[in-house]
């Protein structure tokens, strides 16, 4: 064991890390506020508002997110009309080419989720808000989304793990993400265990830090599930 | 014609699930301030008709007028009738207090907030208002000291209080009940029903499907005896409880009392 090559290489792990952290948190963000209305219309009574998103789901879910990454990196690319496109500038960089395809992935999974804590609701309470004069929208905005989140949380911290963990892909496409930042590393050191061991730690702290933030939240929402204290 | 003073006029309502015919031709006529109990065995029907009233269960047949207002009906794809104007069906609905068996209200929300919710954005009340209102009303179901309780943190007999106290926030002119103390202990049944009396005694407009006899004796104004979907007896209680024409109502009588 090489403490000193841990010592020397473990800012430039870091700095991986936090590309790593970004990663996670855009993806996070926009792929949740997109899983809403997909979530939504996945949940609607009528079939041809659900087929739509049942495809995309359907193809997320079924297919390995490292495909998906090559195809939006190597993919894409291929169609001139996109090279030529004002977004190609994005679309060049392998940074922009994880994010798309980490929000087009987790916001399947957490549509799916949603879709199932919206199923979930105990139908007495769907049908307290009708009797109360609610327009579908209010009821869904005020009611059922907010109880929807609450039976959410749990599974959607599990969803972030597991993106957390699968954007070791990134790496793939050229990306110094933590495990592209420990393979270049090595590439140069020879000292796998000692760099590969250091990042695993790494992904386990921030592992560690998700399931905290998820706990905290989970507890903060569903105040409501927990008996009087005396 | 209704006359000005009908709460609600439902004419002819029948309810098919599948080939079971559930519902098969019920009238009723509530006028402003009547108390009518609907009773009968389990699978009557009675149920399926309050639920018929306010469209949570969609007639097969039948006329429906609330206020004086008919709600305007249409053919739906699977055969029941469904409101054509969903924006009558919402404003109506706002008329028309509901209460249910399994009280129904909303779990993450406090009572406080389960009261306010919808006069603050169906009604769009103002919050301070709405809370001043919510206050009166959580005071008069006896539920005031708790009102930043959850409901998971109730009983089921103050679950109900409270759910009739969001029911009442909406200032309905008629009040529904679907069996509002068959999903309680009986030890916690009176505190609803003494709720639902003092609610009589006010004049409230209310329709209660109910099994507690003696309850529907002391308020209703009238009773109706549902047997297989069909009104089977009607009228005031005295004659309903004490001299039964129908065979069967006589025999459902005696062998709850």
């Amino acid at each position: 064991m090489d403490f000193e090559v841990i010592v020397e290489y473990f800012p430039r792990l870091l700095e991986g890390a936090w590309t790593t952290i970004q990663l996670v948190l855009v993806s996070g963000i926009v792929g949740s506020l997109m899983a809403v209305p997909i979530g939504l219309a996945r949940h609607s009574g009528v079939f041809w508002i659900r087929a739509l998103p049942y495809c995309y789901i359907f193809f997320f879910r079924g297919t390995p997110l490292l495909v998906q990454i090559f195809l939006v990196y190597y993919g894409v690319s291929q169609f001139e009309a996109v090279r030529e496109s004002m977004f190609w500038p994005y679309l060049r960089e392998p940074y922009w080419c994880a994010i798309i395809a980490f929000c087009l992935n987790t916001s399947a999974y957490t549509a799916e989720i949603l879709r199932g804590a919206l199923a979930a609701i105990p139908k007495g309470e769907v049908e307290a808000s009708k009797v109360l004069g609610m327009r579908k929208s209010l009821m869904y905005r005020r009611v059922l989304l907010p109880r929807a989140f609450g039976m959410i949380v749990p599974a959607y911290g599990n969803e972030i793990i597991l993106m957390l963990k699968g954007s070791a892909l990134a790496s793939t496409i050229t990306l110094l993400d933590l495990t592209g930042m420990a393979r270049t590393i090595i590439a140069r050191t020879y000292t796998p265990i000692e760099i590969f061991l250091s990042a695993g730690v790494i992904y386990l702290a921030l592992s560690m830090l998700v399931i905290w933030v998820f706990r905290w939240v989970e507890r903060r929402h569903n105040e409501y599930l927990r008996p009087i204290e005396n | 014609m209704a006359n000005s003073d009908t709460a609600i006029k439902l004419t002819n309502i029948h309810k098919t699930f599948g080939t079971l015919e559930v519902l098969k031709g019920i009238d009723l006529e509530a006028n402003d301030g009547d108390v009518i109990s609907i009773i009968g065995s389990s699978g009557s029907g009675k149920s399926t008709f309050l639920r018929c009233i306010n469209l949570l269960e969609q007639p097969t047949e039948g006329e429906i007028t609330i206020t004086g207002e008919p709600l305007e009906l249409k053919r739906g794809k699977h055969g029941d009738l469904e409101a054509s104007n969903q924006k009558q069906l919402t404003l109506m609905r706002e008329r028309v207090g509901f209460v249910f068996q399994n009280f129904n209200l909303w779990p993450h929300m406090t009572l406080i907030e389960n009261v306010i919710e919808a006069p603050v954005h169906v009604l769009k009340r103002s919050r301070k208002e709405a809370i001043e209102q919510a206050d009166i009303l959580l005071k008069k179901v006896g539920l005031y000291e708790r009102k930043d309780f959850y409901p998971g943190q109730l009983s089921g007999g103050q679950q109900q209080r409270v759910a009739i106290a969001r029911a009442l926030a909406m200032d309905p002119q008629v009040l529904l009940f679907d069996e509002p103390t068959s999903a309680l202990d009986p030890e916690l049944v009176g505190e609803v029903l003494s709720v639902m009396r003092d609610l009589a005694a006010e004049g409230r407009t209310m329709l209660i499907v109910t099994h507690e006899m003696a309850f529907a004796k002391e308020v209703s104004s009238k009773v109706m005896f549902l047997h297989q979907g069909q009104v089977e007896e009607f009228g005031p209680p005295e004659q309903v409880f004490g001299d039964p024409k129908s065979e069967r109502c006589k025999e459902f009588i005696s062998s709850v009392f």
